[in-house]
């Protein structure tokens, strides 16, 4: 398979993630969009390294990793701070930031 | 062999990533988003990404997700779905901006001037993208991004802990402190229904 096929399946899975944070308003589903966006991202990334025979892309891939680790970890515990203040679990609710 | 590997993987990884915009079960969303892991780990596989199809199967399809499973369960979603999202008119200009980025990646894709996307891939030696071709590159050329991502994963792990963590500021919900006293005015103007509170008030004791 030539890596072309591959980027067209992370584009793919990458404007799928952007219209699900567009359309979706839980929050934790927007969450896991982003990670579909990441994903992507990853993808492509290893199939770069594997154009270019060269393993940097997958070292950088794994960093991503780690950094959608640490999102997980921060958006779930705002999600939980929100949860427990008894507010709506919808973004189109909390809105006090608007001014 | 291969290609029919690679249609499998990505038509598992495209209903997955489809299931999870579109389910409405945050449960199911979930399990949407597995599926559509354990493909990109399938495809990983394909583009002889040993290390990084195993640690997404462990990492990301396990840890990860266990937690947003946890989360999920917490928060109690599961019976009562979502309210359908908004407005139409929004729906069909999110779906429409999804297309024309497509489009616009494609573009970009298809269109670009270097040959090496167009072929197999450039010759790969024994060993690529094993664990200790993998090891070996974090602890020489990229030493510095491997300390970065362990001090971003520490101050992720003591602010997620510090934003969930229970506000008990006094051990008798009947007593009331001087913090209560100076926001209690504060809190009927905002939203004028004290049972939701607002986001401000998270400094505060927890509702008993």
């Amino acid at each position: 398979m030539s890596v072309e096929w591959y980027l067209v399946v992370s584009a793919l899975v990458f404007c799928i993630g952007a219209g699900g944070i567009l359309v979706r308003r839980n929050p934790l589903v927007i969450l896991l969009c982003i990670e579909l966006m990441l994903n992507a991202g990853t993808l492509a990334l290893v199939a770069f390294a594997r154009a270019h025979g060269n393993q940097d892309g997958q070292i950088f891939a794994l960093i991503v990793m780690v950094v959608a680790a640490c999102e997980v970890a921060v958006g779930l515990g705002l999600i939980v701070a929100i949860y427990r203040r008894r507010l709506p679990i919808d973004v189109d609710e909390l809105r006090e930031l608007q001014g | 062999m291969a290609e029919v590997f690679f249609f499998l993987a990505s038509i598992g990884a495209l209903a997955g990533a489809i299931g999870t915009v579109t389910l409405r079960n945050p449960f199911y969303t979930v399990l949407a988003l597995v599926c559509h892991l354990l493909s990109l780990a399938a495809l990983f596989l394909l583009l002889r990404a040993e290390f990084l199809a195993a640690a997404q199967v462990i990492v990301y399809a396990g840890a990860v997700m266990v937690l947003y499973l946890f989360v999920v369960a917490y928060v109690g979603d599961g019976d009562d779905p979502i309210r359908p999202a908004g407005r139409p008119s929004l729906r069909w200009a999110s779906a429409l901006f999804a297309g024309a980025l497509f489009v616009e990646l494609s573009i970009a894709i298809l269109g670009t001037g270097l040959t090496a996307f167009g072929e197999q891939g450039s010759g790969w030696f024994p060993g690529f993208g094993t664990p200790g071709e993998i090891g070996r590159l974090l602890l020489t050329d990229f030493l510095l991004a491997f300390e970065v991502a362990s001090v971003l994963l520490l101050v992720a792990a003591v602010g997620a802990v510090i934003l969930a963590r229970r506000r008990t500021g006094l051990d008798d919900p009947r007593e009331t402190s001087v913090a209560d006293l100076l926001h209690a005015p504060q809190e009927k103007g905002t939203l004028g229904d004290a049972e939701r509170g607002t986001m401000l008030e998270a400094g505060g004791p927890p509702e008993r």
